[in-house]
């Protein structure tokens, strides 16, 4: 599973990473985790709001830290962002 | 009966009775101050918060972006101050926001109304303005952070500063991304976990931020600052804006210690100023925005937005 966290390095991405990490633990699922800080890449995923969490290529949160239950269910196959609205997640 | 009567009385209840304090006395006054705020202040913040999170949640970040695509100067800049205020936004957020709206053709003037708006009248300040100054002043701060935002956003327009931004923003290519679907359920969880992420951030700023303002109620006189920066002094906005622009401050500090500026004799228009220049200028914002744009373009930024927040605060003085 490819892991990647959007963001410029600001402490949400940080918490997002350390609560994603602890997600994939948790599930014992091998994943290898990317930090994206550049932000042309970033845009090329339509994210506008950091930090956010891509798996496999496809967009699962954006703008918030979700809570390491959701993360879990995301990284399970789940549909993107269940639960909240992108309206936190400021750094 | 004042709505807040509970507050009030609860604050004398442990103030006078329980503690013991003698009204009309300076620890007296501050602690009563200091027991009636903190849970006013925290408990209104919660409410707002809650109610502008549920109007926010139908406005992600791309709506506004497909809402301002190829809009003119002036009406432009009027839906970006709108958009700016319930679209949820953060300093963070900043650089892939002007991004996205320098792509979608968002012209340059329409997003500084945005960037304005957004962090000078969101859903902290309107929390705590009405707790702390009632409702005049919060509709007359909201009018004038628009009134700034806009006004700001034309001139920026006006001037043709294209040039100033960075060029690689103009090659930058946004993907799509699907648009999420939330139920009122969703909203309401989302609107709660948000509330409880914003107070949970702020209050210890908003308690200490309270605690001083208690002490200063209860030991300055009324007029202490009056001397300085009341009607007397012509030059208080200008200090105002002067001292408030390189402060990094949120709401949650800056409206409590506002409130007892106004309390002790500074007039509302510099107060008002004063609140606009913390939340809407910031050094660490700048220091964001400069991956996007030229330090020219963050100079004349910085002086557009602050000569208008005074032209606010001398108006302002001068009508109320």
């Amino acid at each position: 599973m490819e892991i990647k966290i959007l963001g410029s390095g600001c402490a949400n991405c940080e918490k997002l990473e350390a609560a994603t990490r602890e997600a994939a633990a948790n599930l014992g699922v091998e994943a290898q985790f990317e930090k994206v800080s550049d932000f042309a890449e970033i845009m090329a995923f339509g994210v506008m709001t950091t930090p956010a969490l891509v798996v496999d290529g496809e967009v699962k949160v954006a703008g918030r830290v979700p809570a390491v239950a959701d993360i879990e269910k995301f990284l399970a196959g789940g549909a993107a962002t269940s639960g909240g609205c992108s309206c936190g997640g400021c750094c | 009966m004042d709505i807040f009567y509970p507050f009030e009385w609860f604050s004398e209840l442990v103030t006078f009775g329980w503690l013991g304090l003698t009204e009309g006395t300076p620890l007296g006054d501050s602690v009563a101050f200091f027991v009636y705020d903190v849970p006013k202040i925290l408990v209104m913040l919660a409410v707002i918060v809650f109610l502008v999170a549920i109007v926010r949640s139908f406005f992600p970040a791309s709506r506004a972006r497909q809402l301002l695509a190829g809009r003119k100067l002036y009406v432009g800049n009027v839906a970006a101050a709108g958009l700016g205020v319930i679209t949820p936004f953060c300093s963070c957020s900043a650089v892939p926001m002007f991004i996205g709206f320098v792509e979608a053709g968002v012209p340059l003037g329409v997003t500084f109304s945005f960037l304005l708006a957004s962090p000078m009248v969101n859903e902290l300040a309107i929390g705590l303005l009405i707790p702390v100054f009632g409702w005049r002043v919060t509709l007359a701060y909201v009018l004038s952070g628009l009134g700034v935002s806009i006004i700001g956003g034309i001139i920026i327009g006006r001037l043709g500063l294209e040039r100033y931004v960075e060029e690689y923003v103009y090659a930058v290519k946004v993907g799509d991304i699907a648009e999420e679907t939330l139920t009122w359920p969703d909203r309401l969880k989302g609107a709660r976990a948000y509330v409880g992420e914003i107070v949970g951030k702020v209050w210890p700023w908003v308690i200490v931020a309270i605690a001083i303002g208690a002490g200063m109620h209860g030991y300055l006189p009324q007029d202490f600052l009056a001397r300085w920066a009341g009607e007397g002094n012509p030059f208080a906005v200008l200090v105002a804006v002067a001292v408030g622009v390189p402060l990094y401050g949120n709401a949650a500090s800056a409206v409590p210690i506002a409130g007892v500026l106004a309390d002790k004799g500074v007039q509302v228009g510099t107060v008002l100023a004063f609140m606009m220049a913390v939340t809407a200028l910031s050094v660490p914002e700048m220091i964001i925005l400069r991956k996007v744009i030229k330090p020219r373009l963050i100079a004349i930024f910085v002086g557009i937005s602050a000569t208008t927040i005074v032209a606010v605060g001398f108006a302002f003085n001068a009508f109320l």
